[in-house]
């Protein structure tokens, strides 16, 4: 009760204070949905870092309205949940965009909620490439698969590999890149000659290495979700001698991202992935986008691709403001940001108005010690990457 | 037949982990009758304290390993004291689930307070790194250090159990705890040994473990289903039970995988329900050791 009471008084307050303000300023809510607590905490914790860092570097107010995050914590994949905490932030307070959302079904769940509510929905990670084909209010600033792996296996035919396998954890996004691999792979003349999907939740990787050397491929292509299975697998690889071997080691960026590697220690040296960022990126930009985490929060140990995903996220909505002047109507505000192109921290981003997903470079990239610190150090770039998955997927 | 060799090789090396990470269990269920939910919350304050020793206190491997025993087992005796000594016995089964899963939530968030969510590492030394060929085959190093670990601990404890005056007294204080009491037991110290001795065993397996299942706050929840599922099969209190369970699964599963990868974990878990339907007490009845 009391606090029903101190909420009223609390917004009684802000109206006041707000309807003393300049003519026509208004505050503009968005809602975050992301994991903060639990196993992806990290997750929702480099979202809002990126947020705050954005809010500081471009400020709280676009034209006379004040820009409002308000977080709602969904702390692993769970599609009724998401529904429920959307639509308590269209319904009860009132936000104008949606943003966030980590995992691919909690993204899926929304699509008709901003299609009725016509609000513009950010995604700033969920990766599978049917997720923008749902609804056409989705506008989506991280990668997909496809996007990560089509350039990379073209990479590995070129180097002369002929013989592959793949390795994938069995669930929506590993099968996309098992697809995405294959395909690409093969077009380019290589063979895949094992597609091995393995259980999620696997702990022991031991039988998955010994299928891998048994199938007599120079390389294997890898995705796991990052984690304590990724750390496992790449342990695992080079414990049992495939590294010794001579077998190279691909994926996307999600084996390598930052947080890890510290914990993935020299088991990660060489290992070569593709990714749409890394944190040791070579740009003043990125620089500054680094630099500004560690000035704010005192280290930039959690700045990885989800960062730049809500960096850059913050960025189209800023701009989808701008655009409406003030006033905002879901379907205008994502017409309006069609074919949209700026620099972010990671390179250079257009909206495709087709998929609504950011066409970007993506980079290929090593790890090794810099400073004493591991990091992706990008060996070459493929710029002006599409999403290759939009409606190819049945 | 090379292929064979090899499932074995990996399935006795992921056995032999499995059985040094779920034997405290085996000590404070089958032994002291306490569903000890919070046995992985232990292991992986073991873990993490032998992870900050290495890396922060710069200690060698063994002397981390050491400390984090060290340390767990006093930080936790004085849980005995204050929480398990009351849900002792086999009464309070529900107290037990309840108290124990409410302590593992606990050292969940505060270990994620405290050490952060990302993953921790414990740095091996330079002899455990690398490979040791067994004919065709190649394992890890810390893999086959892990075996011989778990070997000593398996005859360590079946030493202590059933050849010492302790493991006498402890049996006894078990089957008949008013009697022993009668007879000149100090029941309530042995019972702190014991507690003292599975949390000890914890501590030794999120340690000597961390490279297969690595250091994260939710390690405490994640892995205590595989702990549980060796005990049940290996019969509680039962230590040449659980070494004998925690093969055969890590065979069947390492089998499973090899051949057949997109059945995931069913082979483990099928492996699981027809042993308990064989045997509902597991392998080795629940006799005291």
């Amino acid at each position: 009760m009391t606090r029903t009471l101190r909420n009223a008084l609390l917004g009684a307050a802000f109206g006041l204070a707000l309807a003393a303000g300049p003519a026509g300023a208004a505050t503009i809510k968005v809602g975050v949905v992301a994991p903060f607590s639990g196993p992806f905490g990290v997750v929702g914790k480099s979202f809002k870092e990126a947020i705050e860092v954005y809010q500081a570097e471009h400020g709280k107010t676009v034209g006379n309205d004040t820009v409002e995050f308000i977080y709602k914590d969904l702390d692993q994949p769970n599609p009724s949940q998401s529904k429920a905490l959307s639509q308590e932030l269209i319904v009860k307070d009132k936000v104008s965009f949606l943003a966030g959302y980590f995992f691919t079904p909690d993204a899926l769940a929304v699509a008709p909620l901003i299609d009725e509510a016509n609000i513009p929905c950010v995604i700033f990670n969920a990766a599978t490439s049917a997720i923008t084909e749902k609804s056409p209010r989705y506008v989506r600033t991280s990668f997909t698969l496809w996007q990560n792996t089509v350039p990379l296996a073209e990479y590995m035919a070129k180097q002369g590999i002929k013989k592959a396998v793949s390795a994938v954890s069995d669930y929506g996004p590993g099968i996309d890149g098992e697809a995405a691999f294959k395909t690409t792979f093969e077009k380019h003349g290589g063979t895949v000659v094992d597609t091995i999907r393995m259980p999620l939740k696997s702990n022991d990787f031991a039988p998955f290495m010994q299928r891998i050397k048994d199938s007599g491929a120079e390389a294997v292509y890898a995705f796991l979700p990052a984690g304590p299975a990724t750390l496992a697998f790449a342990k695992a690889f080079n414990d049992t001698g495939l590294r010794a071997a001579g077998i190279k080691f691909f994926g996307p960026g999600d084996l390598t991202q930052e947080p890890d590697l510290p914990a993935l220690g020299d088991a990660a040296m060489g290992i070569t992935t593709s990714f749409n960022y890394s944190r040791a990126h070579d740009s003043a930009m990125n620089k500054a986008f680094v630099a500004k985490h560690k000035e704010m929060f005192g280290s930039y140990d959690s700045v990885t691709f989800t960062s730049v995903g809500a960096y850059d996220g913050v960025h189209v909505i800023y701009q989808m403001i701008k655009n409406g002047g003030g006033k905002i109507d879901g379907a205008k505000a994502v017409e309006s940001v069609k074919g949209m192109s700026w620099e972010s921290p990671r390179g250079p981003l257009t909206i495709d108005p087709d998929s609504r997903h950011v066409t970007q470079t993506i980079y290929l990239r090593t790890v090794e010690k810099v400073d004493g610190k591991l990091e992706n150090v990008e060996k070459q770039a493929f710029p002006k990457q599409p999403d290759y998955g939009y409606k190819l997927a049945k | 037949m090379e292929t064979m060799f090899g499932i074995a090789v990996d399935g006795v090396a992921y056995g032999m982990i499995l059985f040094i990470i779920s034997v405290g269990l085996s000590v404070t269920l089958g032994l002291m009758r306490v569903v000890n939910l919070a046995h992985g919350a232990f292991a992986m304050v073991g873990g993490y304290i032998a992870s900050y020793a290495a890396q922060e206190a710069g200690l060698p491997y063994a002397a981390a390993l050491v400390v984090a025993v060290a340390l767990t087992v006093l930080a936790t005796l004085p849980l005995e004291r204050l929480l398990y000594r009351r849900i002792y016995g086999s009464a309070n089964e529900l107290a037990q689930v309840l108290l124990t899963i409410g302590l593992t939530f606990v050292i969940v968030a505060g270990i994620n307070y405290l050490f952060g969510p990302t993953l921790k590492r414990i740095p091996l030394p330079d002899l455990l790194i690398g490979t040791v060929e067994l004919g065709p085959k190649a394992i890890p190093t810390h893999r086959a250090f892990v075996i011989a670990a778990g070997a000593v601990t398996l005859l360590g404890l079946w030493w202590l159990l059933e050849r010492t005056d302790f493991g006498i007294r402890l049996r006894a204080a078990v089957d008949d705890p008013a009697m022993a009491a009668a007879l000149g037991i100090r029941t309530e110290r042995l019972y702190l040994a014991t507690f003292a001795l599975g949390t000890g065993l914890a501590a030794l397996g999120g340690v000597l473990g961390a490279e297969l299942l690595p250091l994260e706050p939710y390690y405490a929840i994640r892995y205590i289903v595989l702990f549980l599922a060796v005990v049940a099969v290996g019969g509680a209190g039962s230590i040449f039970g659980s070494a004998a369970a925690a093969l055969a699964l890590g065979i069947v599963d390492t089998a499973g995988k090899y051949l057949i990868p997109s059945f995931g974990e069913f082979f483990f878990y099928a492996a699981l329900i027809l042993i308990l339907f064989r045997w509902p007490h597991g392998f080795f009845k629940g006799r005291t050791a």
